[in-house]
């Protein structure tokens, strides 16, 4: 009788094992196939188009007080492009770095991290969000980027700005993010030459960092060299308008 | 004379019956994705930063002196053994294992991915549902516990224990603890868990200052939206039980079909 038992349960916990892995290789097999991650990443353009009709177009990231300030702000991604070229600039206190910006801009520029400095400047202390989960408080000063655009005045047919960055991966390709238009005129977007009053070091992304504020950490592009207004992200990496964007991370990460 | 006779009574209309799959299917691949997420960071907070020795909860996998690897959890400053499923599992570290993740790899992009399709579905699915509750006066015929029932609560709970289990009153298919545990999931659970999972998105944040304060902040939201996780693990978990043990395919008939074979006492001359 206890055998029969133990058997049947036997039976019925081999029959469950294998369901519940015939449903889970099934997902795992959904998660390559392309038809079913096409369908999936229709979903990008639904939440960004709700959030933004939700969002009025300058709603600012709420800005905290100092003493909410994390005591130690993670440096995710790299924290040391770690390439020749850099630790030279890097050597010079950047001195003769220089931020080009250019493509569809009708003035192209070139500007010195000084020159940058004696612009108007943006403080703001807000929260980061990384795509992982964990959350810190930093005060970043910067230029406004709208600022820049101003000056360099984009074209009619731009409809991104293109961050090219000086770190690169193993495997040899490099970072850069995108960021659509109407976020570049964002008053919270600037790009960053100091976190918590100091002058940011390389592992939060020296000399530049830009702060994409009400979106994932991982839009925040790190040791920004150039940017590049463009009116189509294809043929720019693998196209999709970002380092982590071309591994399947959403363009619009603002969720 | 006294004979008992099946009645058939139909107990589901097809909203109702279509919602509860959409949403059966939904839930366990948002919970299993959302684990997925979590494991990218396996520690919970209070508040809105995420400073590592403030953890209310982690996951971890540590390296004993003997060159072991053991999955630890720590939870309120005190710390179990879970290898082999929270932590450390199949040889890998990771604090949910394979088994309970979509994708089952650690796969974050993906694991997103499959967590805001399923949201979207989820809450649409929900909508429609509690729409049509209210016009159909499903909720408040079938769903909103009358006072009498409210007044046997106690004797309902003991029966339950004692797995007696009652058909439903008067004219609505529930028992007065089903009719509690489907409202708090619809009013408060449900709600809950859509509005920690929006807090979490810096946009809606901009949108909505309000939301995140009452919500414990960023940290807090996720910590809640984790353990609405659970209850809602927790709320298939005993739902699934009574299914099966008020009879099974009765149940499902009648989930499937609209159609439930009741037992009721005819009394025929």
């Amino acid at each position: 009788m206890k055998s029969r038992y133990l058997a049947r349960r036997q039976v019925l916990k081999s029959a469950a094992g294998v369901a519940g892995s015939l449903v889970l290789s099934g997902c795992d097999n959904l998660s390559r196939n392309d038809w079913f991650r096409n369908v999936l990443e229709h979903t990008e353009a639904l939440t960004e188009r709700v959030q933004r009709a939700l969002t009025p177009r300058n709603a600012l990231a709420k800005e905290y007080a100092e003493s909410e300030i994390s005591a130690l702000f993670p440096s995710n991604g790299n924290s040391d492009p770690g390439t020749e070229e850099y630790a030279e600039l890097a050597q010079q206190d950047f001195a003769k770095w220089r931020l080009v910006i250019g493509g569809l801009v009708l003035n192209p520029v070139e500007l010195s991290l000084a020159a940058l400095k004696e612009m108007p400047s943006r403080t703001q202390i807000t929260r980061h969000d990384c795509v992982e989960g964990w959350s810190a408080i930093g005060k970043w000063t910067g230029v406004p980027l709208g600022d820049l655009m101003h000056q360099v005045q984009p074209m009619p047919a731009a409809r991104y700005a293109v961050f090219y960055c000086a770190d690169i991966d193993e495997q040899g390709v490099a970072y850069y993010e995108s960021m659509g238009l109407e976020d570049l005129y964002h008053p919270q977007t600037i790009l960053a030459y100091e976190l918590n009053g100091k002058p940011l070091d390389v592992p939060h992304g020296a000399p530049i960092r830009l702060r994409f504020e009400r979106q994932l950490g991982y839009k925040h592009a790190k040791y920004i060299m150039s940017i590049k207004l463009v009116d189509s992200l294809v043929g720019i990496g693998d196209g999709r308008g970002g380092y982590w964007e071309d591994q399947g991370y959403e363009w619009y990460a603002g969720i | 004379m006294e004979t008992r006779k099946t009645i058939w009574i139909y107990r589901h209309s097809l909203p109702v019956r279509i919602g509860h799959w959409i949403n059966a299917v939904a839930l366990v691949i948002l919970i299993m994705s959302g684990l997925q997420i979590f494991n990218a960071h396996p520690l919970l907070y209070w508040g809105n930063r995420s400073d590592g020795n403030e953890a209310l909860l982690s996951i971890r996998p540590v390296r004993m002196e003997n060159g072991e690897i053991k999955g630890i959890t720590t939870v309120f400053g005190r710390s179990f053994d879970t290898t082999g499923i929270l932590g450390y599992s199949d040889q890998t570290a990771r604090a949910f294992p394979s088994w309970a993740t979509i994708p089952g790899p650690r796969w974050l992009a993906m694991g997103r991915q499959w967590h805001l399709f399923f949201a979207w579905i989820f809450v649409l699915t929900g909508l429609m549902y509690l729409i049509y509750a209210m016009l159909s006066r499903h909720l408040t015929q079938d769903l909103v516990p009358k006072q009498w029932e409210l007044r046997g609560l106690g004797q309902a709970i003991k029966d339950h224990f004692l797995l007696r289990h009652a058909e439903g009153g008067g004219a609505s298919p529930y028992n007065v603890l089903q009719k509690l545990a489907y409202l708090s999931v619809l009013l408060v659970l449900g709600p809950l868990m859509l509005l920690t999972g929006l807090s979490m998105s810096p946009m809606i944040d901009a949108a909505f200052p309000w939301l995140l304060p009452p919500l414990g902040g960023r940290q807090g939201a996720r910590t809640l939206h984790f353990i609405a996780c659970f209850s809602f693990v927790g709320f298939i978990a005993i739902h699934v039980v009574q299914v099966l043990i008020t009879g099974f395919f009765n149940n499902m008939r009648s989930m499937l079909t609209g159609w439930f074979a009741s037992k009721g006492t005819r009394h025929e001359v």
